[in-house]
């Protein structure tokens, strides 16, 4: 009886191991997997329950969490909501989270790598796991600014932007809205709110338009043209192109003229810098077809074309058309057919151009902060890429400014200060136009760029809102 | 005799020590999880502290005088068990405001104070034999119960009744009633068992009329499954028989009918009853999205199950710090999720070791007593024990379906938590016979068991002699 007892004994324990090595498998072996699966809402729901760390802007919370008194513990705060929407995105229960909240989710939330000491420390003194703050590169006045240049009812982006680091001084775009209204604990108001807010003509909570809205950059885009022109060899500033008031297009019924009332008609050939100044079409549709749209796009690719980043808030590829026909080369070389860009692109190209040539990566992120504000890292400046030589930044600067003393932008320029600058103005079929100005100063020591578009207006009204735009922002940042 | 030394100490005092350990984990365990609260060393935290303390000194205090020699780590081992589990199920209750770990607290007392009730009425497990056709009747009666206008039915299991002041479920107390009836009749009648019969190639097969607790253990856990829809409770009463038919006669061809018996009630309860074979299939199919969004049968609460346990990964959140909430029964039939979760695999191995050192401490009493009535019952009961953990604990991790059972002593359940301590009370009783140094002088009363025994056992090498 004994041995059988004993035998007894041994299912018992094997049945315990079986069970032990079952628990093995599902908390250690499968544990991620599971923690990964699409059905298991655990992360975000403890996620919830955490203090999560602030969004900074000059040592202010843009967005915080303070204590509630429902089960998750915490409620997200966005203070300044509007000003900052497209910024920070909105953390919420049932769809997620957008831009910096999704971007900086680890950090905010304590589980980055970098955090790691921390949590350890946390671990061991028993106090509750907080999530590390992100200071911005945004400047309060700047941005404030921005928000204030763009007409409320008016759809637009603004982006001010630091030459030498990347960084990013302001960044606004309306409509925007209150993230408030998505943080919420309350799942179903939350997607009443989102309904709502996605019946708004161009306003997706999902979306920061500067970095993600594609828009048709007009002659502004004049700019990548020029400097293919440069960098090819084939052009210099004695080059002279033919101007005549409409450039046939082969292969077409139609022909692409230069600005009616322009002062394109006063010269029949025209110089890069007086087809620059005035923004004439048919000098440039030419050079493009000299240069072959290979040339364009090789050149537009590294003004950082064709390419998605992080900044860390996702940055949509800006679009150059791959092989286009004789026409659309025309039409592309002036900003229009495929051509798409965001509204940091075109802040990028002048960043470039303002830098000798050297594109430092657009960057938000000026700290990351442990829960006792001690600071943890704090990203360096990146070089993006080597848009072009040294001389041909120089030149384009050179004919920038000019445009600001003597063509279209002259409603930027500052008393004392060499602004350089571009404007442009893209037809949208079925709508109004893109009226755009991007520039920098100084010229010669340059320490802001901005890129301005106001998107669905007039010609008149687009000129008021861009280049007198610009220069309020860079004697906003120039008197810093 | 037994071929394990008995060692003729009391042992009390290393109890007592061990009993101080077990409290402090329970107690600690509350209060980390009152920590949660504003109020953290509030009354309620004293006074089930000190009821907890007090009952477990009264217990220890009446082994003294009336068990000397009983097993010192059981009663520890189940009362550390006993307080984490309540402070599981209070840490669940202050996630969905709710009061069972004050229900589950009364019923601690209750069972601690049945079980010390036990302990004192029965000087020692043998007059149990007396009952042996009495708890056949007490079981039929019991598992009847919930079949009566005092039934109630819960969640599509028709396993628990009404008693006025809350429910209660009478199976759990019929594995007791049933492991009584067995131990008494196999030993009784384990000599016919054994030798009466043909023999089929290497099987000796029992009679047919021998064949009768077999027939009855399957009718009864059959019987379960069919009118109750308890289909954990049936493995849990079909395993215990197999184990003490298995014991009483060390015969393998036991096994093989008991087994090709599980065979054939499963194989019909999966071809009759939606509900098993809807178990089956959330068990295999468990990350299907169809079987986790359905209503009847969905895999949505084994799969949570799985989360929590993913969540808690190695170290656990710690208690209070994981969402165990968000499992369905997290306080019941989910209690190891909910343990897996805030104290991870680590703090799981833990408590499966407890589990096996109580399990191994039953068998242990099984192989020293003398008597085959308490053999069996202890081995029976002990193993009942190890099963319940497997089908519940095996349900969790989907090493097997998911079927409804408490885990013993730690899950919400009043009935469960009762009969888990008077199994705890009639090891004890068995252990003191089975450690208490042999009686010099003239025994006070004499016992057949023990010379059914010696008869047992050369019966047993004769057999090993002369196959």
């Amino acid at each position: 009886m004994n041995q059988a007892i004993r035998s007894a004994w041994l299912v018992a324990l094997a049945m315990f191991t079986l069970v032990l090595g079952s628990l093995t498998f599902v908390q250690f072996f499968e544990a991620e997997a599971l923690s990964d699966n699409d059905w298991n809402n655990r992360s975000l729901l403890q996620d919830f329950g955490k203090n999560r760390g602030s969004i900074l802007v000059d040592g202010r919370a843009i967005a915080e969490s303070v204590p509630s008194n429902d089960e998750f513990n915490y409620q997200r705060v966005y203070n300044e909501p509007n000003l900052y929407a497209h910024l920070t995105g909105f953390y919420s229960l049932a769809n997620g989270a957008t831009h910096l909240e999704s971007v900086m989710a680890d950090e905010l939330s304590g589980t980055s790598d970098e955090l790691f000491y921390d949590r350890i420390v946390q671990l061991f003194s028993g106090a509750q796991v907080q999530g590390a703050s992100v200071e911005l590169t945004i400047d309060p006045e700047i941005q404030q600014l921005a928000w204030d240049l763009i007409p409320d009812g008016q759809q637009g982006s603004i982006v001010v932007m630091e030459p030498a680091t990347g960084n990013i001084l302001a960044m606004v775009s309306k409509p925007s809205y209150d993230p408030n209204l998505l943080a919420g604990h309350d799942t179903s108001i939350v997607l009443q709110n989102l309904e709502e807010l996605s019946s708004v003509p161009g306003l997706s909570p999902y979306f920061n338009p500067a970095t993600e809205s594609l828009v048709a950059p007009g002659s502004v885009f004049k700019l990548v043209v020029a400097a293919a022109a440069l960098e090819s060899g084939d052009f210099d500033d004695e080059s002279v192109i033919p101007n005549p008031a409409v450039l046939d297009l082969p292969g077409t019924d139609v022909g692409l003229p230069n600005f009616v009332n322009g002062g394109c008609a006063s010269q029949t050939t025209a110089n890069l810098e007086f087809a620059l100044e005035q923004s004439c079409n048919t000098p440039f549709a030419q050079i493009a077809w000299d240069l072959g749209a290979e040339a364009v796009l090789e050149q537009a690719q590294d003004f950082g074309f064709g390419e998605t980043f992080g900044i860390p808030v996702r940055v949509e590829a800006s679009q150059f058309p791959e092989a286009p026909s004789e026409p659309e080369l025309a039409q592309s070389a002036i900003g229009q057919f495929d051509v798409r860009v965001t509204p940091l692109q075109m802040a990028m190209v002048n960043a470039a151009i303002a830098n000798d040539g050297v594109l430092m990566k657009p960057n938000l992120i000026k700290a990351l902060r442990a829960p006792d504000l001690e600071r943890i890292s704090a990203p360096e400046p990146e070089v993006m890429s080597e848009s072009m030589s040294v001389d041909t930044s120089n030149q384009l600067t050179d004919w920038m400014v000019n445009v600001v003393n003597n063509g279209t932008a002259r409603a930027a320029a500052i008393p004392g200060v060499e602004v350089a600058g571009k404007t442009g103005t893209a037809e949208v079929s079925g709508q109004g136009d893109n009226a755009w100005f991007t520039g920098f100063a100084p010229a010669d020591n340059p320490e802001v760029v901005v890129s301005i578009v106001m998107q669905n207006v007039d010609i008149a009204t687009g000129g008021q809102l861009t280049s007198p735009s610009g220069k309020q922002l860079i004697e906003a940042v120039l008197n810093k | 005799m037994s071929d394990v030394l008995t060692v003729p100490k009391s042992r009390r005092n290393i109890e007592a020590l061990l009993l101080v350990v077990a409290l402090g984990v329970a107690i600690s365990a509350n209060l980390i999880v009152g920590l949660d609260k504003d109020n953290p060393l509030d009354s309620a935290f004293w006074t089930q502290s000190g009821v907890l303390a007090g009952l477990a000194l009264i217990f220890h205090l009446v082994l003294r005088f009336r068990a000397k020699y009983a097993d010192p780590v059981i009663l520890p081992i189940v009362i550390a068990l006993n307080g984490i589990g309540l402070a599981m199920i209070y840490r669940i209750d202050l996630a969905n405001d709710t009061t069972v770990a004050e229900s589950q607290f009364l019923w601690t007392s209750v069972a601690m104070a049945a079980s010390i009730a036990v302990l004192l009425v029965f000087k020692n497990h043998r007059v149990l034999r007396r009952f042996t056709y009495i708890s056949l009747i007490a079981s039929a009666v019991l598992l009847l119960l919930p079949l009566t206008p005092l039934g109630l039915e819960i969640n599509g299991a028709r396993i628990w009744i009404n008693v006025g002041f809350g429910t209660f479920q009478p199976g759990e107390i019929a594995k007791i009633t049933l492991a009584i009836f067995f131990a008494g009749y196999l030993s009784t009648n384990r000599d016919l068992i054994l030798l009466a019969g043909k023999k089929v190639g290497p099987l000796q097969l029992p009679r047919f009329k021998d064949l009768a607790p077999m027939v009855v253990a399957w009718l009864v856990s059959i019987g379960v499954l069919i009118f109750q829809r308890d289909l954990g409770s049936s493995v849990l009463f079909f395993g215990l028989f197999m184990v003490m038919i298995y014991v009483a006669t060390s015969r393998f061809s036991w096994i093989l009918i008991g087994l090709l018996m599980i065979i054939a009630g499963g194989f019909a309860a999966i071809q009759l009853f939606s509900h098993v074979s809807l178990r089956i299939d959330s068990w295999i199919n468990a990350f299907d999205p169809e079987v986790f969004n359905r209503e009847a049968g969905s895999s949505f609460q084994v799969v949570q199950g799985l989360f929590g346990l993913a969540n808690g990964g190695l170290f656990g959140t710690g208690l209070g710090e994981g969402r165990p909430d968000l499992v369905i029964y997290a306080n019941s039939d989910m209690i190891i999720a909910a343990l897996g979760e805030e104290l991870g695999l680590i703090g799981l191995f833990g408590i499966i070791m407890l589990f096996v050192l109580l399990v191994s401490r039953g068998i242990r009493t099984a192989l020293g007593t003398r008597d085959g009535f308490g053999k069996l019952l202890a081995c029976g009961l002990s193993f009942t024990i190890a099963l319940q953990c497997f089908v519940v604990m095996g349900g969790v991790t989907r090493l097997i379906p998911l079927t409804g059972l408490t885990t013993p002593f730690m899950s919400a359940g009043g009935s469960s938590l009762l009969a888990n301590w008077i199994i705890v009370a009639i090891l004890l009783l068995i252990s003191e016979s089975a450690r208490r140094p042999a009686v010099t002088g003239p025994m006070k009363d004499s016992f057949p068991d023990a010379q059914d025994f010696r008869t047992g056992s050369l019966t047993r090498q004769s057999r090993e002699v002369s196959p």
